[in-house]
């Protein structure tokens, strides 16, 4: 559909507020139908990104095309390809489920008949179908997200931007939430995912892209990003927390690296080099020293593992699970 | 308008769609087609709010004939009019002035709450009309407003107040009130608009009932301190007020100022100058996204 067969391409982008510099040479490319998530702490420019491309946002620097068109200069092109879901749901709370999106549908330009058409339908996929006459404030949490997101879809876009599209749901609000994003995806749309879940890249996104300070410090495909930290993780699960210490100093010695220990969980890890070779003197060194072991095993990294050695610290301020 | 675009696209993401061919607007006339259908689809909406929540209209409607009660009761056995003649009469068209103005309320609530919840950010990212969002509410205010004076035109006769100039009179007096109202909708989508919050909102507007009551509408501004007789004088609210006690055959203060002796012509211009400053500065200040 684009000529170079990337659905969004930012190069260089700068917005700068008052005194923080929001985005500092931002770049980022999203191949068509790729979903790709957009992972970074609180405040690392994530919305700022999403803002300036579904063209809500002046910037300062940079170029961004969205769907083949120029965001500032063809927004109204843009307009038309895209959808958005904000952090909190976007639509009228008197209104009916039916009438907000029927009421979209005429602001595209669709005319009566066909956003009529379009409403019903999309009510139906989404599961609202039954509901659709009552008005969204008595809709529940995951409802109006799934209202929402229909709402962003009824030009069936081309790229459409999730920004948090799960922030402060119920888990099971989330799943619903992440089951209408899967299905999107199977018709073909790219999807830019933002999210402090690191669980929602990996159940979802075919590509992560890290941003912090403004700027994408890594990207690429999961696996990539989780090979790139160094391979594979050695994980030892104590019987006896007593014996933490003891257990960090040999897993530390036998891998060569600065261990994580999860005190609550008597886990300690640390990536490895030498897979098998290290489990086995893993083994030995803690049969040695009389550490009980409850659990041992090598395993890939997980995003947030991977988030931690790029950026220093946890990309997640609460428990998501 | 349609018939060509079912084809091309599904709402079921089928093949991605773009713009229905020839949709978007190049030309002036276009232009227009746009802002009038974009500006009655969000006209529509608050129509919908009014079907679907009668409540709402009702307690607005409760607001303007308490006061023509409380004012004309409570407050109107104590006060005289400077220049004689009945205090109801007189004080009646101060109130239609007031709850004009106090329109703006609303407005400024609508436009912020909008903004709170993401709709706005929903609007803009859409392929509308610029104008399409402010115009489809100030079109929702004025046919608001044009209940409220039903309501308080109602009120008033009931009280004993009358209209005792010629049908045109007591028409172009209904207009000015409108005039005014239509002035005030888009100070209040400005402000809207630049409120941080709802909270702030409700704050800017809580200001608003001192800067009505510094007019004419209940006391003679020359009973005011010279510098507040001054602006109360020039308040936009004392010229339209001054203008429809006339219009309508009610009493008045007169006055021997500049402003007082001009209150026909400026309760026509001083809408208009206001008009002219907030209608731009509101369809701006929507099109600069916030952060």
């Amino acid at each position: 559909m684009t000529p170079n067969g990337s659905a969004i391409v930012a190069e260089g982008l700068r917005k700068q507020y008052r005194q923080t510099r929001a985005l500092d040479g931002f770049d980022l490319t999203v191949r068509e139908g790729a979903v790709c998530g957009l992972l970074g702490p609180n405040g690392a420019g994530k919305t700022t990104a999403v803002r300036i491309l579904s063209t809500l946002l002046e910037f300062d620097g940079g170029r961004a095309e969205v769907a083949g068109f120029d965001v500032v200069r063809q927004a109204a092109e843009v307009r038309y390809r895209i959808g958005v879901t904000g952090q909190s749901p976007a639509v009228d709370e008197i209104l009916s489920g039916r009438q907000n999106l029927e009421m979209f549908g005429r602001l595209y330009h669709l005319g009566g008949t066909e956003a009529r058409r379009r409403a019903d339908a999309l009510l139906e996929r989404f599961g609202l179908a039954d509901t659709g006459g009552k008005s969204v404030k008595h809709y529940s949490g995951g409802m109006r997200r799934r209202l929402d997101l229909a709402a962003g879809l009824i030009m069936a876009p081309q790229v459409l931007f999730l920004d948090e599209p799960t922030t402060g749901l119920d888990p099971r609000g989330r799943i619903e939430v992440w089951e209408a994003i899967r299905s999107l995806v199977e018709g073909g749309t790219t999807v830019l995912l933002t999210t402090q879940y690191l669980e929602e890249v990996d159940r979802l996104a075919d590509q992560v892209a890290v941003i912090e300070n403004g700027r994408v410090i890594a990207e690429g495909p999961p696996e990539r990003l989780k090979s790139m930290i160094g391979g594979d993780q050695l994980d030892v699960v104590v019987a006896d927390g007593g014996e933490l210490a003891a257990a960090t100093a040999i897993v530390a010695r036998v891998c060569g690296a600065e261990p994580d220990v999860g005190h609550d969980t008597r886990r300690v890890s640390a990536p490895v080099r030498h897979r098998v070779a290290t489990l086995t003197e893993a083994v030995r060194a803690l049969d040695d020293a009389g550490v009980a072991v409850e659990d041992i095993a090598l395993r890939r990294p997980t995003l947030d593992e991977v988030f931690m050695r790029l950026t220093g610290h946890r990309a997640e301020q609460e428990e998501s699970a | 308008m349609t018939s060509t675009t079912s084809s091309r696209t599904t709402a079921a993401g089928g093949p991605p769609g773009g713009p229905p061919p020839g949709t978007l607007p190049i030309s002036l006339p276009a232009r227009a087609r746009w802002a009038v259908s974009d500006s009655w689809t969000v006209t529509r909406r608050y129509l919908i709010h009014w079907v679907r929540e009668p409540s709402y209209i009702v307690w607005g409607l409760m607001y303007p004939m308490v006061s023509v009660l409380l004012f004309g009761y409570v407050f109107g056995s104590a006060m005289v009019v400077p220049g004689g003649g009945d205090y109801r009469e007189f004080l009646l068209p101060g109130m239609f002035g007031m709850t004009m103005m106090f329109g703006i309320g609303n407005t400024m609530m609508g436009v912020t709450t909008d903004a709170a919840k993401g709709i706005a950010d929903r609007f803009r990212a859409m392929p509308m009309a610029r104008s399409g969002v402010v115009v489809g509410r100030s079109a929702a205010d004025m046919l608001n407003s044009v209940m409220d004076l039903v309501v308080l035109v109602g009120c008033g006769l009931v009280v004993g107040w009358r209209a005792h100039g010629s049908p045109a009179e007591t028409l172009a007096g209904i207009g000015l009130l409108l005039l005014l109202r239509f002035a005030f909708i888009w100070v209040g989508i400005y402000m809207g608009l630049i409120a941080k919050s709802p909270e702030t909102a409700g704050n800017l507007y809580a200001l608003l009932f001192p800067l009505t009551m510094i007019s004419n509408a209940f006391v003679a501004p020359e009973m005011m301190p010279g510098w507040l007789g001054t602006v109360a004088a020039w308040n936009p609210l004392s010229s339209t007020v001054a203008a429809i006690r006339e219009l309508f055959g009610n009493p008045g203060l007169g006055g021997d100022s500049w402003i007082a002796q001009n209150a026909m012509l400026m309760a026509v211009v001083w809408p208009l100058v206001i008009v002219a400053v907030f209608l731009p500065l509101s369809v701006r200040r929507y099109r600069l996204a916030r952060r």
